[in-house]
């Protein structure tokens, strides 16, 4: 690689052999409207085939935080990258698919046309066939050649969706996909975002649904008033755990066992017991037979579940640290 | 290719569109009156049987031109009114979202609007224009002198106004730049009236209100230009000196100055626009 052409061919390789840039990474992205801070110093980024939610109460600068990522807001501090490209080139949205919370599409054009639009303008060669098979995904197969002008909101909804997905994305954007769909439909699109995931898509996800992003999303990023409150996988997320248990005759060397498992908390005969993140499954076996040797009458022993809906909650709420 | 993606969408939208229809209604309204009308003053010219050819010359010019300046008009609010959505009606409405996050340049996007806009209006002056001309050689045996210059003057007076109809819609509302631009059309060609009738009085004062409005805004001075191309050079002769006021004829033919600055006027006012369309937030 001494020539000038393998010098120019080598910067080339050395791109190649990099390990793939993520599908979206975005650094200290911070957005004013007047005097309102929207969006202030987030940052995340989505790896490639991952599910990233994003999730917070209204107003906490999602859908702000989406359209900086994709270009439609000007960020006024921050860097964007798509799929390796900075998000000044348009090229960084080659291979990137998006519904907006807003989903309109040109009412005087079929729902192929505009398929067939959104295909030229990505400059991605999609056969007619191929537009047809993305529309019969999202269940309109048989309304291809009727003019968006007449379809119901949920219609529409489910046309965005095959516009996102009709120019074999990388990268997904999703915002509110639900928003205007029947539990049917949110099934359907719960199924479609896992098989993005298993054909290595990455998605991001903003949904208010916070059942539909446990279920599908690797990781979850929670913003509250245009900050990162929490973020991480949901394991990590919502690793703790806690058991219940319903005992009597405690006397204070039993509660004092009980606290040694861990935070402790007690409703009447009801205690609860918040169990290390990296607990090995013996804590509570021990602790029941530490009880017993007290003298306490263990009634029942409930292991308990965090959901991630307590858990946005508890950090939307200030309850717990951020991690 | 994003560009003419956007013009054929922009074209198809026309096509689709009510506004399109009602055009079409107003023009053939506007042929039909104008086709009895020249039938009549033929009518007339035979009944009377006094009017010389120079008159009828100068008759025929003035309606020609009269007719032609309600084609302009129709042609102003027909593409003003499909410019003003475009940008603003399609941002409010959210269609803007899912076709600016594509590989596109918005930039590309506003040249395929305008290029879609500037292809209806050119089409439509072409169409409708040379169908009224028609009317007239087949009514009254008139043929301008200069059919093709005309036309083009009056598809350059329509680009300016679409371009000043599309700069105004990535700044303000809908509605409010389709009713602006028309404003400011009408206002320019008032002021061109009244330049006309200041010149005609010897008032330089009253002169450069049409002057300066000419360079502001370049409708009224494109479309003079038009005129001096559809009128017989003898209707000027005939109408005498000092009445160079009179709105539908027009003294002398355009000067290649203010062609040129006609075109850097569009040239000015698309960069303005792609300069706020690049920084607005959507």
């Amino acid at each position: 690689m001494t020539t000038d052409t393998a010098a120019g061919s080598s910067a080339a390789d050395v791109v190649a052999g990099l390990p793939e840039s993520p599908a979206v990474w975005c650094s200290a992205l911070r957005k004013r409207y007047g005097r309102q801070t929207a969006v202030d110093d987030v940052s995340f980024s989505v790896a490639r085939g991952e599910v990233l939610g994003l999730l917070g109460p209204n107003g906490a600068g999602k859908t702000s935080v989406i359209k900086m990522l994709l270009g439609l807001v000007r960020p006024d501090a921050g860097e964007v990258m798509l799929l390796g490209r900075r998000s000044s080139d348009p090229r960084s949205r080659s291979a990137v698919g998006y519904l907006p919370e807003l989903f309109r599409y040109q009412p005087w054009l079929t729902a192929a046309e505009v398929l067939d639009l959104h295909v030229r303008l990505a400059r991605v060669p999609v056969a007619a066939e191929e537009q047809r098979e993305c529309l019969a995904l999202v269940g309109l197969a048989d309304r291809a050649g009727d003019r968006v002008g007449g379809f119901s909101k949920g219609m529409q909804q489910r046309l965005g969706l095959a516009v996102a997905l009709v120019a074999r994305p990388q990268l997904v954007v999703l915002d509110e996909p639900t928003s205007a769909l029947d539990p049917l439909g949110r099934v359907d699109v719960r199924d479609l975002v896992l098989s993005l995931k298993s054909r290595g898509v990455a998605v991001l996800l903003n949904s208010h649904l916070i059942g539909e992003v446990e279920r599908v999303c690797d990781r979850v990023v929670i913003l509250d008033k245009g900050r990162v409150a929490a973020s991480g996988t949901l394991a990590e997320l919502l690793g703790q755990r806690e058991v219940r248990l319903r005992l009597a005759d405690v006397d204070g060397s039993a509660e004092d066992r009980l606290r040694g498992a861990g935070a402790l908390t007690r409703s009447g005969d009801w205690f609860t017991v918040q169990l290390a993140a990296d607990d090995d499954g013996v804590t509570v076996p021990d602790l029941v037979r530490d009880l017993v040797g007290l003298g306490v009458r263990v009634h029942a022993v409930e292991p308990v579940r965090i959901s991630l809906e307590e858990r946005l909650l508890a950090v939307l709420r200030h309850e717990e640290p951020a991690s | 290719m994003t560009a003419l993606t956007i013009a054929r969408l922009t074209l198809r939208e026309a096509a689709r569109r009510r506004v399109v229809r009602a055009l079409l209604v107003l023009t053939v309204v506007l042929l039909a009156l104008s086709a009895w009308g020249f039938s009549k003053l033929v009518g007339l010219d035979t009944e009377l049987g006094t009017m010389t050819s120079g008159e009828a010359r100068l008759v025929a010019s003035l309606l020609l031109n009269l007719v032609m300046f309600g084609m302009s008009l129709i042609a102003a609010l027909g593409t003003a009114f499909l410019a003003g959505p475009t940008v603003a009606g399609e941002v409010e409405s959210g269609q803007a979202l899912a076709i600016l996050a594509r590989p596109v340049r918005r930039s590309a996007v506003l040249f395929g609007k305008w290029l879609g806009l500037v292809a209806f209006g050119c089409g439509y002056v072409a169409v409708a224009g040379l169908a009224q001309i028609l009317v007239v050689r087949i009514t009254v045996g008139y043929w301008p002198p200069s059919p093709v210059t005309g036309l083009a003057l009056l598809a350059a007076e329509t680009i300016v106004l679409l371009t000043l109809a599309l700069l105004l819609s990535s700044v303000i509302s809908t509605m409010a730049s389709g009713i602006v631009a028309v404003g400011l059309f009408g206002a320019t060609w008032v002021a061109g009236v009244v330049g006309g009738i200041g010149g005609a009085l010897g008032n330089e004062g009253v002169e450069r209100v049409g002057t300066v409005s000419r360079v502001i805004l370049p409708t009224d001075g494109l479309w003079r230009g038009a005129m001096n191309a559809f009128q017989d050079p003898i209707a000027l002769i005939q109408m005498g000196p000092g009445e160079g006021g009179f709105p539908f004829l027009s003294e002398a033919p355009l000067a290649p100055a203010y062609l040129a600055w006609a075109a850097v006027w569009i040239a000015m006012i698309w960069g303005l626009t792609a300069l706020s369309f690049q920084r607005r937030d959507i």
